[in-house]
């Protein structure tokens, strides 16, 4: 998801003393998901979390959403396609006025489902591909989707609905990207995310398998300009850049709560989807609370908002305003503290466990892992690094 | 605005918004904004005045007309212009001439 979209035309930065509305609603709908992909951003003990809000709950989430300013609203998960009132919630949402995206796997998206979908009024559709290849496809996601995805990517486009084409880039398939470009031609994408994993929740467990080299990065980046200009026409190619190969981190989330509001599945409100992980924070709940009370007034989403809270290096840097000090959820995983600089960042004291992972990276393959095999996110899984009190 | 009005804009034609872009007021941004996947556009004043009249039925000229009488200007022909052919650029919008479907 790119939530650096938001922008304005009009250039105009917003003002960090100000909190503008909540421009971006993610519902992740459901845990839930028939994928085991190794690089799944969802929490790895989303096996404790059973109680889904109910259809009640996620209206209420949509019309206070949009009242205080959401324009855009993503379904996801999980796979929200498990969500028997999909067609409901889009359908309020259509009519409250959002744009509406949904991110799928595909798995569930028949001929009927995606017409009763485009009757309520659904705008988007971002499916997500493992690879281009089927034995790494299925091997990744650890199920036979690869198939049926071709012919989901096919009911979406009879139906005349924009899709984007999502993928996942890591160690293991970087080196087949031009097959992957191909196959978005192939399928009528308009757009093909090319995104480098992002080294959080299960993507962590599996980081030394999924991490790149330099030389496959690189090659990887020629490749898609290329392939840019060649189809520069036909399909706009966004290649989201693994943070850990650069010396500044990513602008997180565009700012902690200042366009991003995910629901959890349980109704727990988050500034971003792995946010749960960090110590001492209190996110509130849309059963207990308005959206209205959560976004302006919580703890949870005014604890790293603005620059106020930040520390040495982050306060004094002449930079701050370009990254606000990167990710929190990064800082904690790996300075040991929410509130430090993203070690991404070549100022922080911390840095050198960024590079440490970076130089075993380029190992060739067969020595660069040195922990354990790839862990596929399932429900044993989760259990059992919730025991060992994994938190990432 | 830009100013480089060109003479390959031809005024007879009729505007839309288009796919996959919706045009929409917003109320807590109090300004005209576009909306695509996973992304949205916060318009100005005059682009917002501008689009809001690309309805797929008024051709452009139309268009310069009631901006011109709604904010009692005049020669705002060069103005529109150049931004309808921003738009274009950006491709948030259609031009189809009068006889095919508005």
């Amino acid at each position: 998801m790119n939530t650096n979209a938001i922008t304005s035309t009009s250039g105009e930065s917003q003002k960090t003393d100000k909190v503008g509305p909540p421009l971006w609603l993610l519902c992740e709908l459901t845990y839930r998901c028939p994928l085991h992909c190794v690089f799944c951003y969802n929490p790895v003990n989303f096996d404790s979390v059973n109680n889904e809000l109910d259809t009640d709950g996620w209206l209420r989430v949509l019309n206070e959403s949009r009242a205080l300013g959401s324009v855009q609203c993503g379904f996801s998960g999980g796979e929200p396609l498990l969500r028997d009132d999909l067609e409901v919630l889009v359908a309020e949402a259509h009519k409250l006025g959002f744009y509406t995206n949904l991110l799928t796997s595909g798995v569930g998206l028949t001929e009927s489902r995606m017409s009763k979908l485009k009757q309520a009024g659904l705008d988007h559709v971002q499916l997500s591909f493992q690879d281009s290849t089927k034995e790494l496809n299925d091997f990744l996601s650890h199920t036979k989707t690869f198939d049926l995805k071709h012919k989901v990517a096919k009911i979406i486009a009879d139906h005349e609905i924009p899709m984007v084409l999502n993928c996942v880039i890591h160690r293991l398939n970087i080196d087949y990207i031009e097959n992957i470009i191909e196959m978005a031609i192939e399928l009528g994408a308009e757009a093909l995310e090319l995104a480098n994993t992002q080294f959080y929740s299960w993507a962590k467990v599996n980081q030394e398998h999924l991490l790149p080299s330099r030389d496959q990065l690189e090659r990887a980046e020629r490749i898609t300009n290329e392939y840019r200009e060649k189809y520069a026409d036909k399909l706009r190619i966004i290649f989201v850049v693994p943070d850990y190969y650069e010396t500044r981190p990513k602008k997180c989330m565009n700012g902690w709560g200042n366009v991003f509001l995910t629901i959890s599945p349980d109704g727990t409100a988050l500034p971003c989807h792995t946010a749960a992980m960090l110590p001492g924070a209190d996110f509130p709940s849309v059963a207990e609370h308005s959206i209205e009370e959560i976004w302006y007034n919580s703890e949870g989403f005014n604890r790293f908002r603005g620059d106020s809270w930040m520390k040495e290096p982050c306060r004094s840097c002449p930079e701050k305003e370009n990254d606000l000090g990167g990710c929190r959820c990064q800082a904690y995983m790996m300075a040991g503290d929410p509130a430090a600089a993203d070690p991404v960042c070549d100022k922080s004291s911390d840095h050198h466990k960024v590079q440490a992972v970076v130089t075993k990276a380029q190992l060739p393959n067969g020595q660069h892992v040195s922990e354990h095999p790839l862990i596929f996110r399932d429900a044993k899984s989760s259990k059992k690094l919730e025991k060992e009190n994994v938190v990432f | 605005m830009n100013q480089s009005a060109s003479a390959d804009i031809d005024t007879s034609k009729i505007a839309s918004i288009a796919k996959p872009y919706k045009l929409q007021f917003e109320d807590a941004q109090d300004s005209w904004v576009l909306l695509y996947p996973e992304g949205m556009v916060k318009l100005n004043g005059p682009a917002g005045e501008i689009l809001k009249r690309c309805d797929g039925v008024k051709n452009i000229l139309a268009i310069i007309d009631e901006l011109e009488s709604a904010f009692d200007q005049k020669d705002l022909q060069k103005d529109v212009v150049g931004f309808i052919e921003i738009a274009l650029e950006k491709q948030w919008i259609d031009l189809t001439s009068a006889t095919s479907t508005s």
